[in-house]
């Protein structure tokens, strides 16, 4: 097999910063002392007066966010998922999403996948918070060129956006001359009639590997990346529901209230269809190198693929 | 204006702040009226507005940290000029525009929503730190309660405002003594106030904030002020200028009857009586 080229998503939000720095000069950058590991610290090099460092205290970070939006500036505030999402909810609630600034929230070290650090450190929950927010957009990409698509349609979009990235370096899967990002529009990376497999993050390269292994049984699986959890592209995903019939989601995240929930909440108002959501089960993750904790939370291709053959097969 | 001006200007703001809780039968008297001198000090006296374009970049910024207040807040905008001070009539009523708390999308002079206390400190943060980046030279203002400065997000605010010497920064602290629960300093005490602010880097300075004259000096002081920001700590009495509304932590947040109403609007009336003959 080939070698697959790797990307942090996180690595790749802090190279689009830099892109885009020269050509928005409005864009400005937040960061709560991890530049270094939310990679802001690449937009920093380029535009040091225009990346602020606001110390260890995100939810001031978002109001100041909050302040410069009001003057015309576009700022994106980064820090790790749990402290935005988690530290400063209401800070984006009442202080971006009620007075609809243009903050755009760039959150990194999403999820299980950052490892080592534990679960103090893995937001499993995020996606849940911002998309109750009346007006937020979530955006989940799923590798490099996703991401960097993602981070300059934020800075077009006119609102609050919330962008979800992982520290954990992915393949680079949407790698091709086709690929179109747009806020909202979910991506079918394959085809197939027995069963629809809705994906987003890291996951979306795993449920290809799944699919993969279906075909092998002789199971045909449509894959579709929605990287816009909010606004979500629900024709997509009830157009796969009326081809497929049943429909799995997988996420990196809780299954409580995230593209799983968002996905039945389409599907129970428009087209009932049985779902299986795969993701983590209402625990809190642990220690531990990424790689193996995708395994342990049942995330990998093989596990996918494990549960998804049990799913079709009635099981 | 002059201070006898400025006296009778407070006075009807006053008396659009008890219309306008009388009216909606809720809102918050208390903190409005021991800001109203405050208010009217900034929008007739020192703040560079024009209320025919509440969109001009260049204007001078105002955040309400302490949202609650928005009788005081609104009744000033209102008297100045951005919206008709018969519409106060209309706040808290169901499709009104005169919302609860401040909301910049569909209030006129309205620079920051808010109401989530500790919140608006940092916008106004973020408003000053655009005009140092930008080369701009509006500067902004913040009002805070002393219970609100209780809250962790306020010294994280000031820390970043000190650290930054933005000197195009004024916080006012309307140090009125009550909060909801009651005394500030028996509920959880804020005191020394002044002693934090300059510890965080901050240019302090008393003031009564019920004497213009030395309202005014305090916000040219401030004016006067280079590499830090300003923090203007303002003695007040909670609920000044209504008898029974004075000193009470019970006139926080609930609204007169009738019969307290009309008690209220004669206080006042014959204040503006006494004004007038001078
Ligand atoms: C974060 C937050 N917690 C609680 C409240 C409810 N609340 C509204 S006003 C208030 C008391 C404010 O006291 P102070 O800051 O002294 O204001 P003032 O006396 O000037 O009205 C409280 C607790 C709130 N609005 N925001």
């Amino acid at each position: 097999m080939s070698e697959v080229k790797k990307i942090a998503t996180r690595e790749s939000y802090g190279n689009a910063l830099a892109e885009c720095g020269a050509e928005y000069e409005n864009l400005v950058v937040l960061d709560a002392d991890l530049a270094s590991a939310t990679k802001t610290g690449i937009f920093k090099k380029a535009f040091p007066d225009r990346h602020i460092d606001c110390g260890i205290a995100e939810c001031n970070m978002v109001g100041i966010a909050a302040g410069l939006a009001t003057t015309g500036k576009i700022p994106f505030v980064s820090t790790f998922a749990m402290f935005a999402a988690g530290r400063a909810f209401e800070q984006i609630r009442n202080s971006v999403a009620y007075p609809r600034l243009n903050v755009k929230i760039g959150a990194t070290h999403a999820g299980i996948s950052v490892g080592e650090d534990g679960a103090t450190h893995q937001c499993n929950e995020d996606i849940a918070l911002m998309r109750a927010i009346p007006g937020m957009v979530v955006i989940s990409p799923a590798d490099d060129v996703e991401a960097r698509a993602a981070v300059r349609a934020a800075i077009e979009y006119e609102g609050p956006v919330y962008l979800r990235f992982g520290r954990l370096a992915v393949p680079v899967i949407n790698d091709n001359p086709d690929y179109q990002f747009e806020i909202g529009r979910g991506i079918t990376l394959r085809e197939g009639q027995d069963i629809t497999i809705i994906s987003t993050g890291l996951c979306v390269s795993e449920s290809l590997k799944a699919a993969e292994l279906l075909e092998a049984d002789g199971i045909q699986a449509k894959v579709i990346n929605i990287h816009t959890i909010k606004p979500l592209d629900e024709e997509l995903v009830v157009a796969a529901a009326k081809e497929t019939g049943k429909i799995v989601t997988v996420e990196e995240h809780s299954v409580i209230g995230g593209l799983g929930s968002a996905v039945c909440d389409a599907l129970c108002a428009k087209y009932p269809a049985p779902v299986l959501k795969i993701g983590i089960n209402d625990v809190f993750g642990e220690s531990g190198p990424a790689a193996e904790l995708i395994k342990k939370y049942g995330l990998d291709g093989q596990s996918i693929y494990e549960k998804v053959r049990a799913f079709v097969k009635g099981k | 204006m002059n201070v006898l001006e400025l006296k009778k200007t407070a006075n009807e703001i006053r008396k659009g702040i008890i219309e306008a809780v009388h009216s909606a039968k809720s809102g918050h008297p208390g903190g409005s009226l021991s800001a109203a001198d405050i208010f009217t000090y900034l929008y007739f006296e020192e703040m560079n507005i024009d209320p025919s374009k509440p969109d001009d970049p260049d204007r001078d910024r105002f955040v309400l940290s302490k949202g609650h207040v928005t009788p005081g807040y609104y009744s000033t905008l209102a008297h100045r000029g951005y919206f008709p001070v018969e519409d106060l009539k209309t706040f808290r009523h169901v499709g009104s525009y005169l919302q609860g708390h401040p909301d910049r999308k569909h209030i006129p002079g309205v620079d920051m929503s808010s109401g989530s206390l500790g919140q608006g400190i940092s916008a106004a943060v973020g408003m000053a730190l655009s005009a140092k980046m930008s080369g701009r030279s509006y500067r902004t203002y913040t009002l805070l309660g002393d219970g609100e400065i209780q809250e962790g997000q306020v010294w994280e605010a000031s820390m970043f405002a000190g650290h930054r010497k933005l000197d195009n920064l004024v916080v006012i602290v309307d140090n009125n003594g009550l909060q909801i629960d009651g005394n500030i300093a028996e509920v959880c005490s804020p005191y020394p106030i002044d002693k934090k602010f300059e510890a965080f880097n901050f240019h302090v300075i008393h003031t009564d904030a019920h004497d213009f004259e030395q309202i005014a000096a305090a916000f040219a002081e401030a004016r006067q002020t280079k590499g830090m920001p300003t923090a203007i700590i303002a003695k007040s009495v909670k609920g000044k200028g209504v008898s029974f509304m004075e000193n009470q932590a019970s006139w926080h947040g609930s609204a007169p009857n009738d019969e307290q109403y009309a008690i209220a609007m004669e206080d006042l009336r014959k204040v503006g009586e006494a004004l007038c003959q001078k």
